[in-house]
């Protein structure tokens, strides 16, 4: 026995409601914050992800307050993610009880900006979220670019040169995200989790495309996965974290029960 | 009023700590999170939360000018240690190029290294970050009503080697056998993080705020 492969939920918060974007386009009310933690923390969920959607930075407090509330009631690790630009952002979020904040376009327009935070609060707590679309053609090997603008804009950093640079660079944790996949139910981009995986000592955190059990069980049987991630499989009721971990153990995965 | 201090000495996420021990406290208890040595040394109970490097660790306790209070509590007070609130409890870490402690314990904190492997031959990453079983070596007062081998959650890349067989009171392994939790007296010190341990860490933070500091 030993360490357990990780289970997230992530939640989407725009505005201090937690909402489910497919595609980053059609988005769905999904309920409060608290209770939700609440809900994902009893049924076992190993950390919990909140990922700031709010377009307008006068909203940005809401989501301090809404980790602050989360933080006083839920005793497991907490990342939060979306618009954190500047060590003052880290700084607010860490002092609202973060755990881990995630840092995603910032890194890619400033990366020293990821060795500044990591210096000054410690890699355990930045985690480098990285947005990645496959942009190799079916007959060539595999490659993958790093994308911003919610997939939108390309940027022509090669994905696996990038997460090697962020792990020198002191970031604790890799969230890899699949452009092509997200929203889509088909399952992580396992070819790409792996290649990121095998390309880092540090963890990662697989994400972007879950429909069903099995694809949690194949991110980290075939994509070599430390975590995955999910979204709208937990919001909607599909799968509960406790029937995740139970497939991930008939599966042989160590879950933490 | 009993107060239970969580000293700041501006390394890491003293927030989780604070939080977690707020939720547990009696009411005739109280949570202070101070860098103040009188505070610290008026205490009752005292919590030495960290994270970050140790070189960082040691320099900002003694910027807080707290070298002094934290050895003299951790004689004569319930101390609970946390993550590199253990680690620099001990003689000395292997990191930043070789760091001096506290030297209240035997012991050396060492790098798990670039090239860590599994039982299987699969290569482990670094930093060991998640949730791993703490198998109890010996009972104390502080596993009380917590099963042995449950598991709490762990994010650091240097780990506790002490010949010293009697200060060990938890395990952990990945990839070698480690010490994740050493008890002395007054002191109990853990690697893992029970903030951040659902209820197996509350159940240590609230065993913590009742214990008298006999082992």
């Amino acid at each position: 026995m030993g360490l357990a492969k990780r289970i997230i939920p992530c939640l989407d918060v725009d505005n201090g409601r937690v909402v489910k974007g497919v595609k980053f386009v059609e988005i769905r009310d999904a309920g409060d914050p608290v209770e939700n933690a609440r809900r994902y923390n009893l049924e076992g969920a190993d950390e919990l992800t909140f990922l700031d959607i709010t377009a307008s930075s006068d909203n940005r407090d809401t989501m301090v307050h809404v980790v602050e509330d989360v933080a006083s009631e839920v005793f497991i690790p907490l990342t939060v993610g979306g618009g954190i630009r500047e060590i003052a952002d880290v700084r607010k979020m860490l002092n609202a009880g973060a755990d881990k904040v995630g840092i995603n376009t910032a890194a890619v327009f400033n990366p020293d900006f990821v060795k500044q935070a990591a210096d000054k609060f410690g890699s355990q707590c930045i985690v480098v979220a990285v947005d990645a679309k496959r942009v190799s053609q079916p007959e060539e090997p595999n490659r993958w670019e790093i994308f911003t603008h919610g997939g939108r804009k390309r940027t022509g950093i090669d994905a696996l040169e990038w997460v090697q640079r962020m792990d020198e660079y002191g970031a604790g944790e890799i969230l890899l995200t699949s452009m092509d996949r997200d929203g889509t139910k088909q399952g992580f981009d396992n070819e790409l989790t792996r290649a990121v995986s095998e390309a880092v000592k540090i963890p990662v955190i697989a994400s972007g495309g879950v429909g069903t059990l099995q694809h949690m069980a194949d991110g980290v049987l075939e994509g070599k996965a430390d975590a995955v991630l999910a979204a709208s499989i937990f919001h909607f009721g599909e799968y509960r974290i406790s029937e995740v971990k139970a497939h991930m153990k008939s599966c042989g995965i160590e879950v933490r029960e | 009023m009993q107060t239970i201090a969580v000293i700041d000495y501006g390394m890491g996420n003293l927030r989780s700590v604070t939080k977690a021990l707020e939720h547990v406290v009696s009411n005739n208890q109280r949570v202070i999170l101070t860098s103040a040595q009188k505070e610290v040394a008026a205490a009752d109970k005292v919590v030495f939360p960290g994270q970050g490097a140790a070189r960082d660790c040691m320099r900002a306790i003694d910027d807080y000018e707290l070298r002094d209070t934290i050895i003299n509590v951790a004689r004569n007070k319930p101390f609970l240690g946390i993550c590199m609130g253990m680690q620099v409890l001990v003689h000395a870490s292997e990191e930043n190029g070789g760091t001096d402690c506290l030297s209240l314990f035997p012991g050396e904190v060492k790098y798990f290294g670039d090239h860590l492997v599994n039982t299987k031959g699969e290569k482990l990453k670094v930093p060991h970050m998640g949730w791993n079983q703490v198998q109890q070596t010996r009972p104390h007062p502080l596993w009380r009503g917590i099963k042995d081998n449950s598991r709490f959650y762990f994010v650091h890349s240097y780990y506790l080697e002490t010949e010293t067989a009697d200060l060990e009171t938890g395990h952990c392994h990945y990839g070698k056998s480690f010490t994740c939790a050493i008890a002395k007296d007054n002191v109990f010190a853990m690697q893992c993080h029970p903030e951040k341990s659902a209820d197996a860490g509350l159940q240590l933070l609230t065993n913590f705020v009742q214990w008298d500091g006999q082992s």
